[in-house]
């Protein structure tokens, strides 16, 4: 019988160095191991390739010409997250997010043909337009309110239908400010910036009102640049970066305009994004520097709001909550503490900490519409863990985090409101106004 | 058999997504903590034992080498697949089987990690006394493996001191328990002879551990001094003046810049040496004994000695002292960590000498350690793509052990031989000696399948550091 023996080891240079891929990153991890464990994908599967260090060593293999970026490369750098839960539990600080973002860079958005097609068009043709995203919610809305749904269905596989009954009830009313200023109610502090966003005006109208509520009546004046835009988040984390970094642009001409003390976010995965346009677009001489400025001035509500802390009467509500670390938040940003503060700043709010509660939920942008399998997986044990925790409600201040938690709650129980930080701060201030008035 | 029958068997056995062959998978086996990198054929990841047993018996009309691997956090390449062959992880064996509370033993399979362990007793009072640094993710089969210890090894001994039994499938593939659940099983202590045997005789698949109470009273000092010699006799002081601490632990300036650069804990940047001083007991024991350390502190001239106000303090110490390995990633794309340990009483000179052998081969050492048993651990700082300083790093390496041992000390405390020591391994023990271990070795691997060219003396070159199969034996697949 003729010898088969395969020895990957003798298989040098099989591909060419990668140069791209041969980032300073690599080399700050010492493949220790401590961030096996914290990785939602190395939990659930066990495999060395689907955990940080894995992928690290993948990407590293691949910039030194050891390995290939097929297809099977292309799904370990896919089923990853991106929560950076790795990066809180790395006592070397690598910066996790980097080198995945670099990667998917090169390798382009994830799926067949197909739908590399279609995220393209999403990335570059709707992202970057306000008002076609706008008519495609109008479209959206129509189609779930005509029954045209249920006939559709009909026709449409297993898979679509799944992908169909995640798709959330378009609001009746988008969030479009009716002016350019919001004043500062009482002594101002500050005058501040707020992204409007991509997808929570549209769904999220209300969350939007709530924050400029709660931000005015802390002294804030608040201002939304007119020609503000999308983040960019979802395309950097699949692999479009040309789009991406024309929206960077826009986003820091239009607020630096603004001179403004802060640039306030209300979405966990923009916020993060936006922190890290300085290294975005580290490469670009005209930007480099005041991309550094503006992701200086980039907080997130919660965070901002923390900081300078509250004032003016919070009213009761009584209420039992638990608080879901939006991965963004807690691992992109390194925000816990302060949200949670605010949280016990309300009166009658109780705060029930849950198991794992910086353990992503499974959301991770389009991940859910990417990977289902491992989507719902990571849901399931959310909602369990919320289920062992008892309270029936739970805070999680960003859009991809609120609209996965009430779909779980549907799906899997149990049953659970679902609120954005601001929601209920914005309440307690209306408790404290009515009860005034009696 | 071929190596296509052999995978073919290996699906049937453990299921086709859980046998891995292709390069973009097996590659990130070729590694785990340490420096070597050889990368394995197959990967195999069994769900039970029975899956084990399968496995073990089909490698073993193979003729292939097996290498157990838990979580790959090991520092000395104990989980780095020497020979090629299979890499068998254990990492879905991860279920806490049993937990026996008015006995105070749990059975937990291999891939739990250990820190769950106390994870799943602590409400009720309990804890898993084992705390290597990895514990956040290290597995219980690999701290079997490797008997590992961890700062409070000085109080409450290492893993072989914690283990009542095993369950572990041999050679050609029988289910065998060894001890019990009970502490005193009669006959010979195979148990005993399991732990510690990095993989070479068997592979465990159930472990029986002692669960300890949790104490009533724990008071941790961090103590910072502006010269080396002060930590250390105040380690000696400390020590001679009757107090055993639960933990005892050193960080010098460069492993402080380590851990500040990579995940900071606050700790000041300027110090030449801190001192993590842990006592447990029962209340009025513990303040007594936490004053009088502190006062060692002061009296061998340390510029700050104070105590951890609440548990967040005191879990921000330990977050900085067990991420310190993980950190010098911060510092170096590469380090070499050595294990040696000398007597309390030479610490101070070992300290000396360690600094020298840094100055004589220019290479930054950084040093965290077990000061409370004398078990060093310096790093040596390097960059592996720069052309021969991994050489300089070997010999450096080597001198910090003779130095050990020239103060009557010993090569490893804690981190197993693996392929890293095995070549010093003939420093501590005489021909007789190791013939002895390696006559129990062919008892239960008498192919000699199980983790090959691990533990046993053989001259460690660079060359094995760059991942090149140690020698791949002829017709491996035929």
């Amino acid at each position: 019988m003729a010898l088969e023996h395969v020895d990957h080891n003798q298989e040098h240079g099989g591909s060419a160095k990668i140069d791209a891929l041969n980032l300073p990153e690599l080399y700050q991890c010492v493949h220790c191991g401590l961030c096996l464990n914290q990785c939602p994908t190395y939990h659930a599967l066990r495999l060395e390739p689907e955990s940080p260090r894995g992928r690290i060593h993948l990407v590293r293999a691949a910039a030194e010409g050891r390995v290939e970026l097929n297809e099977r490369f292309k799904e370990h750098l896919y089923l990853c997250l991106l929560c950076r839960a790795c990066e809180t539990a790395c006592p070397s600080g690598v910066q996790y997010g980097r080198i995945a973002e670099t990667a998917r860079e090169k390798l382009g958005p994830p799926g067949s043909s197909f739908a590399r097609a279609l995220l393209n068009l999403t990335f570059t043709q709707l992202l970057p337009y306000p008002w076609r995203l706008r008519l495609a919610a109008r479209l959206l809305r129509f189609y779930q309110r005509s029954g045209l749904g249920r006939l559709i269905r009909l026709f449409l596989s297993a898979k679509l239908c799944a992908m169909d009954s995640m798709l959330p009830a378009i609001p009746e009313r988008f969030f479009e400010p009716d002016g350019d200023v919001f004043p500062a109610l009482r002594e101002r502090r500050a005058r501040v910036a707020m992204l409007s966003g991509c997808v929570m005006p549209l769904l999220f109208g209300d969350v939007n009102a709530a924050t400029v509520r709660v931000l005015q009546r802390n002294g804030c004046e608040v201002v939304f640049p007119k020609n503000q835009i999308c983040c960019g988040a979802l395309n950097i984390h699949n692999g479009e970066s040309a789009a991406a970094k024309q929206m960077a642009r826009r986003n820091i001409d239009a607020f630096l305009a603004g001179g403004v003390d802060a640039v306030i976010v209300n979405a966990a995965g923009c916020g993060a994004t936006m922190k890290e346009y300085g290294y975005l677009l580290r490469d670009d001489p005209a930007y480099a520097e005041k991309a550094l400025r503006f992701s200086a001035l980039v907080k997130d509500a919660g965070e901002f709001l923390g900081n300078i802390g509250l004032v003016g009467e919070l009213g009761p509500l009584h209420m039992t909550v638990t608080y879901q670390d939006p991965c963004h938040l807690a691992h992109g940003q390194r925000v816990r503490s302060q949200p949670r503060k605010l949280l016990n700043a309300i009166p009658g709010v109780k705060l029930l900490e849950m198991e794992g509660s910086d353990r992503c939920c499974g959301s991770a942008g389009i991940y859910n519409i990417t990977h289902p399998d491992m989507s719902q997986h990571l849901l399931k044990e959310k909602m369990q863990s919320i289920a062992a925790n008892g309270a029936p409600a739970v805070v999680a201040p960003n859009p991809g985090c609120m609209l996965q938690l009430r779909y779980g709650s549907e799906r899997y129980g149990p049953a659970l409101k679902v609120y954005h930080l601001m929601d209920l701060l914005d309440r307690a201030y209306a408790s404290a106004d009515a009860s005034d008035l009696k | 058999m071929s190596r296509n029958a052999l995978i073919n068997e290996l699906r049937a056995i453990v299921g086709e997504y859980y046998v891995l062959i292709e390069k973009e998978d097996v590659i990130v086996y070729e590694q785990d903590g340490s420096i070597f990198q050889v990368m394995p054929e197959i990967v195999v990841l069994p769900a039970n034992v029975e899956q084990v047993s399968a496995v073990i018996k089909a490698a073993k009309r193979a003729n292939v080498p097996i290498v157990p691997r838990g979580s790959g956090t090991g520092l000395a390449g104990g989980a780095v697949p020497a020979e090629g062959g299979i890499v068998l992880s254990l990492a879905r064996l991860d279920r806490i089987l049993k937990i026996d509370l008015p006995n105070r033993i749990a059975i937990v399979e291999p891939g739990v990690i250990n820190q769950d362990v106390t994870k799943a007793v602590a409400e009720d009072g309990f804890f898993y006394a084992p705390d290597p640094s990895s514990q956040a993710a290290c597995s219980i089969g690999g701290n079997v493996a490797n008997n590992s210890g961890g700062p409070h090894t000085l109080a409450y001994g290492v893993t072989t001191n914690h283990v009542l039994g095993l369950e572990v499938v041999l050679d050609d593939g029988q289910i065998i328990w060894l001890g019990g659940e009970v502490p005193d099983t009669p006959g010979y202590d195979l148990c005993g002879i399991f732990v510690g045997s990095e993989g070479t005789l068997g592979i465990v698949t159930k472990i029986a551990v002692r669960l300890m109470k949790t104490r009533e009273s724990v008071r941790t000092l961090l103590a910072v001094f502006d010269q080396m010699d002060h930590a250390t006799q105040t380690v000696v002081d400390i020590t001679g003046a009757g107090i055993i601490p639960a933990a005892l632990e050193m960080m010098d300036r460069t492993t402080i810049e380590a851990v500040e650069r990579g995940a900071p804990v606050g700790l000041p940047r300027d110090a030449e040496a801190v001192l993590i001083v842990e006592v447990e007991g029962v209340r009025e024991q513990t303040e007594k004994a936490v004053e009088v350390a502190r006062g060692i502190c002061q009296r061998n001239g340390a510029r700050e000695a104070r105590v951890a106000r609440d548990e967040s303090e005191r879990q921000l110490l330990w977050k900085g002292r067990k991420g310190a390995f993980g950190a010098m990633g911060a510092l170096a794309p590469n380090y070499y960590v050595q294990d040696g340990v000398v007597p309390r009483s030479q610490l101070p000179e070992i300290m000396r000498r360690i600094a020298e052998i840094s100055k004589q081969y220019n290479l930054r050492i950084a040093n965290v350690f077990h000061a409370g048993d004398g078990n060093l651990h310096p790093n040596i700082l390097f960059d592996m793509r720069t052309p021969g300083e991994l050489d300089r790093v070997v010999e450096a390496g080597a001198a910090t052990l003779r130095a050990c041992i020239e103060l009557g000390g010993s090569i490893t405390g804690e981190h197993g031989i693996g392929i890293e020591k095995k070549a010093y391994i003939g420093l501590l023990f005489n021909e007789a000696d190791l013939e002895a271990m390696s006559r129990v070795r062919k008892v239960f691997d008498p192919d000699g399948r199980f983790n090959p060219a691990k533990l046993f003396p053989t001259p460690v070159s660079c060359g094995e550091v760059r991942r090149q199969p140690a020698n791949i034996p002829a017709g491996l697949w035929l």
